[in-house]
């Protein structure tokens, strides 16, 4: 017993076939912003290889621009075999293709389902990238001579000014490395050494930041060094200051962004399979 | 005395008007992107006309919008005439207004020359007004406590930052002001005071610099203070240091930006302009040719001078209220059957 039967005459077909062509079109595009997204946000990855490790997952965005041409490809030609369905001389010769083609949509939205389950699960293996790669990246800061990581220090300065944070969690990730480099520590300054000595590795800590921590929304000129030394600058006060600098941690900041372009990848895609 | 004379047959004649066509659509494309780089240059400035002393240069990305939409209506009237110039019925309607058509593009011509050139004027402007607003800005940086220039701090930070430059010439402009406000400086210090009073206007200045004159590329963590004294950093040489700081001041660094936007707006001015020389040309061409039989075409119908002469007298013309039959250059003389509606030709 068919389910959800309905007679259809000739005008009916005609204005079904128009219908469905104009759908097919829509997926078509909406194909192309799947495969440019793809593009995006591999492009995206690849700009901040180098804080998440070099070690992130090109998964989604490679799958992503698979789906964006099989869905280009797929709806063309079902807009081609709507196109063609009015003429029965045509039709009888694409009549052969119909069950295979059918066979493979639902091949694809399957894929597509996968995607979107990929999408929103991919974020945590994005999270636990970042809060690896952030923490290397604060530890070679300083190795600006190293090759390998000289571009390091250039890299964590533009993201925290671009994402208007500081530091992993936050700020004081700073106190607990030493981001400045023994080339400009005077070993002869007498501060220098008991600083170097009192730390049980040898490394120079000490409670300040890099200048791309600075927040120029502040009133007054940024307090890089000495931030929690009250007597150390005129009116301050650490613990209610909170213009300063930025008070987010880049794992946060950078996490919200990625977590962001993968939502709207997710939510596409859901369309999409409506669409389909 | 024709220039360039060459014969057209009708099918050559619907070939021309078919590339007439064609770069009509290229015109109306062009006019869309002037249009839209005209708005960009608006909004870029507005964004920073805190930085801009009282300077008039808002007149450049009005007048380019203008033109911008005038392109594209112009081109596609001109785009419809030559779609219905291949059909010899739907021609005779438009074969009135050819002439005037063509006298107005002729003008549009102009203006587009003289958007040009305005464009290369602006430069000097625009550089003058950067200068003092930039100035302004570096005295105000430390006024962030006063209505209408507390955010200055904040426009002047994000604008070295962003743009990767220093002070208004270079870093050595923030020497010569107080950019720390009174309010953070600790009047009860000695050395405060003697730097204060050492002073002629009572200002506090020092040898350093705000964190966004900072270069991201230094291999070293930034120096802000103390800028010209070696002893107080260790391995450290001023004269020689050049990636401590941001090198470039900002009012280049501004300028070369607009002037980039500049350029490509001069480039689509100037494809702009030999594409409509190039319609004009063809316009008069098709204009004189029968619907059809061969005829001769023309780059231009007369010499230059004459065209120019004939093109005034049917402006002058134009003045006039009486009908004149357009299809001979307005000449009241001459023996045709006229279309048009009062008949002054021997055929009454």
């Amino acid at each position: 017993m068919p389910f959800l039967s309905q007679k259809f005459n000739l005008q009916k077909r005609v204005k079904l076939a128009q219908g469905l062509w104009m759908l097919y079109w829509l997926a078509v595009i909406v194909g192309i912003i799947l495969f440019s997204l793809g593009i995006f946000f591999k492009i995206e990855l690849r700009k901040r290889s180098e804080i998440m490790d070099n070690n992130e997952s090109h998964l989604v965005p490679n799958l992503l621009i698979l789906v964006g041409m099989l869905s280009c490809g797929l709806n063309a030609f079902g807009g081609k075999l709507c196109h063609d369905s009015l003429d029965p001389q045509k039709f009888s010769k694409m009549k052969p293709m119909l069950r295979p083609y059918m066979l493979l949509c639902c091949g694809f939205n399957a894929l597509l389902l996968l995607l979107v389950l990929l999408s929103f699960l991919m974020q945590f293996a994005v999270y636990l990238t970042l809060a690896e790669g952030l923490k290397n990246a604060i530890r070679f800061y300083k190795d600006t001579d190293t090759p390998g990581r000289c571009f390091m220090k250039r890299t964590l300065d533009m993201t925290q000014i671009e994402f208007r944070c500081c530091g992993n969690n936050n700020f004081r990730d700073w106190f607990e490395v030493q981001w400045i480099s023994n080339r400009y520590l005077d070993m002869s300054n007498d501060v220098v050494k008991d600083r170097v000595l009192s730390n049980v590795e040898g490394k120079y800590l000490m409670d300040s930041v890099p200048f791309s921590c600075c927040n120029p929304g502040s009133p007054r000129p940024c307090i890089q060094h000495h931030l929690t030394n009250n007597s150390a600058h005129y009116d301050y006060d650490h613990r209610t200051e909170e213009l300063n600098i930025w008070n987010r941690g880049c794992r946060q900041a950078v996490f919200s962004y990625y977590s962001g372009i993968m939502n709207s990848i997710g939510a596409l895609l859901i369309f999409t399979i409506i669409l389909e | 005395m024709a220039v360039l004379k060459v014969k057209f047959t009708k099918t050559r004649r619907d070939k021309l008007a078919q590339i007439l066509w064609i770069l009509n659509w290229i015109s109306v494309v062009t006019g869309v992107i002037l249009f839209s780089l005209g708005l960009f240059l608006k909004v870029e400035l507005k964004k920073r006309e805190e930085l801009m002393a009282e300077r008039d240069i808002q007149y450049v990305p009005n007048m380019l919008i203008a033109v911008g939409l005038i392109a594209c209506i112009i081109n596609f009237l001109g785009g419809k005439i030559c779609y219905d110039c291949v059909d010899s019925t739907k021609f005779l309607r438009w074969k009135l207004i050819m002439l005037p058509y063509i006298v107005c593009t002729f003008f549009f011509t102009l203006c587009v020359l003289v958007g040009a050139l305005m464009c290369y004027t602006m430069h000097w402007e625009l550089e003058e007004a950067l200068n003092l607003g930039l100035m302004q800005a570096m005295r105000f940086y430390k006024d962030t406590d006063m209505p209408g220039r507390c955010f200055l701090k904040h426009t002047v930070d994000t604008l070295q930052i962003q743009f990767q430059c220093c002070g208004n010439s270079g870093f050595k402009d923030w020497f010569q002001i107080q950019w720390i406000s009174n309010r953070y400086l600790d009047m009860s210090k000695k050395e405060v005071i003697d730097r204060l009073r050492s002073n002629v206007e009572g200002k506090y200045l020092m040898d350093g610099v705000p964190f966004s004159c900072c270069n991201i590329n230094s291999p070293r963590p930034c120096i802000q203070q103390q800028i010209t004294n070696n002893s107080a950093h260790f391995n450290y040489e001023h004269q020689t240091e050049d990636q401590n700081l941001w090198m470039k001041g900002c009012r280049q660094a501004l300028l070369e930006y607009y002037t980039h936007i500049m350029q490509s707006i001069g480039l689509t001015l100037s494809v702009l302009t030999g594409v409509r020389y190039l319609q004009t040309s063809l316009e008069n061409v098709l204009r004189q040719g029968d619907p059809d039989s061969e005829s001769d075409g023309w780059l231009l119908e007369n010499s230059l001078m004459e065209t120019a002469r004939t093109n005034l007298s049917i402006i002058k013309s134009l003045g006039k209220s009486n009908q004149i039959n357009t299809a001979n250059n307005g000449d009241p003389n001459i023996d045709v059957p006229s279309t048009s509606k009062a008949h002054y030709g021997p055929d009454n």
